[in-house]
């Protein structure tokens, strides 16, 4: 298991809150038996409207193409548990997400596969948003042994779950070969627990 | 911190371990699994060479991708023929139990869980999909989870996961005719927020709560994670037990004393500590749908569309996003507006109660569904069709108009061929008003009971059930 610390490269900035998992990648799209080509399928439906619309979506915007850093608002990844969609999000070029907050099924799904949800205040995020959008060459670097993230003259403290930021920094993020190593203690306690055990006193 | 309560108690008596990470290896009582988030938890656990450490503790079923009308195998859409061999190879490998689509015991898996009695309260209970919340109806502490997370159940029996915290939704009195349990939980989440339930577990209580039938309570719980909370859950108490006496998997025999003995004892503590109190006045609820494209976005039928200026300023954006894509405006009634496709179903509002309720409202009404809605009133389960057929639900929907279908999850999410097409408006039963929810990448959802979605129905656009309802008790 490898050790998570630092993340450099481009920002794609994605303005909004309580963007769901819906959005992040419709339900038709998770017809499949894998994981495999759901990268070019991320924010497929909001890509093809705002395209319509004469707009571009930052996922369709070429200047934000080859991006790992993705910048949103608050609530984000909130509804379905589809993993289809922090997957699609990693399959598409993500390998972390700096938000105002995530839904913590979200954020727990992103933690097993190995991409870091950091969070900065509302303000902090607009400010990042924006020097990206001013610069989508600029370079954002997250250090989470530091736990900051850099980009041109800026630099912004981010807030993380300790525990989580731990797991990241020690290489701990992905948790079954720990679960496994218990497998004797939980069967010993799958004995003991009433209800699997005809509630035996 | 919370002390005492069902949470308290449940999570230690789960715990194996501290990982070295700080997260709580909790073990799960109960696994539920479903076509749609587990092939791939099945090719991880085969790349990693891992057996299912406990497959009598996992139960399968197909319920995302069944079609509702013709179910013959195999099934037209070749992807979702796909999945369910896959489901079907990856049990029968593993020896874990499948109810098959035809099984008698098929349906949307929060639904056929517990009408076999398999959810008890003081379980952990986990599956690959958000409204597991809908167990905690029973007094189980129940998770939705990611793909990564149903292999490691499957190899351990475990998840590594957060301490929460316990906020206590106490909701007091009684209902008046005409609101329901949909009603109540979507004002709880226009309240208290779809963000607001972060790095909680919701304790539904008070006295409104505890006259509710198990089937109203597993709506309130089903909508826990809509209101952001982890979990959410409801004390057992002899409801809970009632409901519970005689199904298949329920204790049976002289172990059932035993059982509610341990049942009534894993309720909180009466003089448990919470994070939080929250408290609703059930005589304020009035009927309640969402108008916009969060399950917040709701509001009483009763009163008008709100400006954007009541918003706090960074919540704005939204509302006027909400507004464009629902094409609403401020200072607008919900009553009267126009539909054209009502779905009754889902896990929150799919089970027998809610499929009476609508039967109960086809005949007070007495009119037809006019031709131009389309309607799909689809049973949570098998065993909840065939006991709407025993009851003659069945000819009393088709008698009004409505479109009868077999269970599934349809147009909840629309994975299977029930879909919107292009803009349409749909007054629906389910969980999410999220855009392009219900198929159709610019569909738009309205959220509500099943006596309003009825009653929507046969009037083509939105309408109360009070003035219905208030006749059948003065006649």
């Amino acid at each position: 298991m490898s050790s998570i610390i630092k993340i450099a490269g481009r920002g794609v900035p994605l303005r909004g809150n309580d963007i769901d998992t819906d959005r992040i990648i419709p339900a038709r799209f998770l017809r499949c038996v894998t994981f495999d080509g759901l990268g070019e399928h991320a924010f497929a439906d909001d890509r093809s409207q705002l395209k319509a619309a004469g707009q571009l979506h930052p996922f369709s915007n070429p200047e934000y193409a080859g991006a790992s850093v993705l910048v949103v608002g608050s609530n984000f990844g909130c509804g379905s548990s589809r993993e289809h969609a922090p997957q699609s999000l990693q399959k598409w070029g993500v390998r972390a997400i700096i938000g105002e907050s995530f839904a913590e099924i979200f954020f727990n799904n992103n933690i097993a596969i190995g991409v870091p949800c950091l969070s900065l205040s509302a303000a902090d995020i607009d400010s990042l948003q924006g020097l990206i959008e001013d610069k989508p060459m600029l370079e954002v670097e997250i250090d989470l042994a530091a736990g900051s993230v850099i980009a041109a003259d800026f630099s912004f403290k981010i807030k993380m779950p300790e525990a989580a930021r731990q797991m990241f920094v020690r290489g701990q993020w992905d948790a079954t070969g720990q679960l496994l190593t218990n497998l004797g203690k939980v069967r010993t306690r799958a004995a003991q627990i009433p209800y699997l055990n005809k509630f035996t006193p | 911190m919370s002390r005492g309560t069902l949470f308290d108690k449940v999570w230690k008596l789960h715990s194996i371990d501290q990982l070295e990470g700080g997260q709580t290896q909790l073990f799960i009582g109960l696994h539920l699994i479903h076509e749609v988030t587990s092939p791939q938890a099945f090719a991880m656990l085969r790349e990693l060479d891992l057996k299912v450490a406990f497959p009598g503790n996992t139960l399968a079923t197909v319920d995302h991708i069944v079609p509702t009308e013709d179910q013959t195998r195999p099934f037209a859409d070749s992807l979702a023929e796909e999945m369910l061999q896959a489901l079907e190879e990856n049990t029968a490998a593993s020896g874990i139990q499948l109810y098959n689509v035809g099984s008698g015991k098929q349906g949307v898996v929060h639904i056929i869980a517990p009408e076999l009695g398999l959810t008890q309260p003081g379980m952990t209970v986990a599956c690959g999909d958000s409204h597991t919340a809908t167990h905690g109806a029973f007094g189980a502490v129940s998770f939705g989870i990611g793909t990564s997370q149903v292999r490691d159940v499957l190899a351990t029996q475990t998840l590594a996961m957060d301490p929460l915290k316990v906020r206590r939704v106490e909701v007091n009195g009684a209902l008046s005719s005409g609101v329901f349990a949909k009603d109540v939980i979507l004002h709880i989440i226009r309240h208290l927020g779809v963000k607001g339930g972060a790095g909680y577990a919701y304790e539904f209580a008070g006295t409104c709560i505890d006259a509710m039938t198990m089937e109203e309570r597993m709506t309130i719980c089903n909508m826990a994670i809509e209101g952001g909370a982890r979990c959410g859950y409801i004390n057992p108490d002899q409801t809970t037990f009632d409901y519970l006496r005689g199904r298949e998997f329920a204790p049976q025999g002289d172990i059932w004393q035993q059982a509610e003995d341990w049942w009534r004892n894993i309720a909180s503590d009466s003089d448990a500590d919470y994070d939080d109190l929250v408290i609703f006045d059930a005589a304020e609820i009035s009927p309640t749908l969402t108008w916009g494209i969060t399950p917040g976005q709701a509001l009483g039928l009763d009163e008008t569309l709100p400006a954007i200026e009541n918003y706090a300023v960074d919540e704005q954006d939204l509302i006027r996003q909400a507004y464009d894509y629902m094409d609403l405006k401020p200072g607008q009634s919900m009553l009267g507006l126009p539909i054209d496709v009502v779905f009754i179903g889902s896990c929150t509002n799919g089970r027998l109660s809610d499929l009476r309720e609508v039967a109960k409202i086809c005949e007070l009404h007495g009119g037809k569904v006019p031709t131009q809605i389309k309607t799909v009133v689809v049973p949570g389960s098998e065993a909840v069709k065939a006991a709407a057929e025993a009851e003659g639900l069945d000819q009393i929907f088709i008698k009004h108009g409505f479109d009868w279908r077999n269970a599934g999850c349809s147009m909840c999410l629309a994975m299977n061929p029930d879909k919107l097409v292009g803009r349409q408006i749909c007054a629906s039963t389910s969980n999410r008003n999220f855009k392009g929810r219900q198929g159709s990448p610019a569909g738009r959802t309205l959220l509500m009971s099943p006596a309003m979605a009825a009653l929507t129905a046969l009037e083509g656009k939105i309408s109360d059930v009070r003035p219905l309802l208030h006749k059948e008790v003065q006649s």
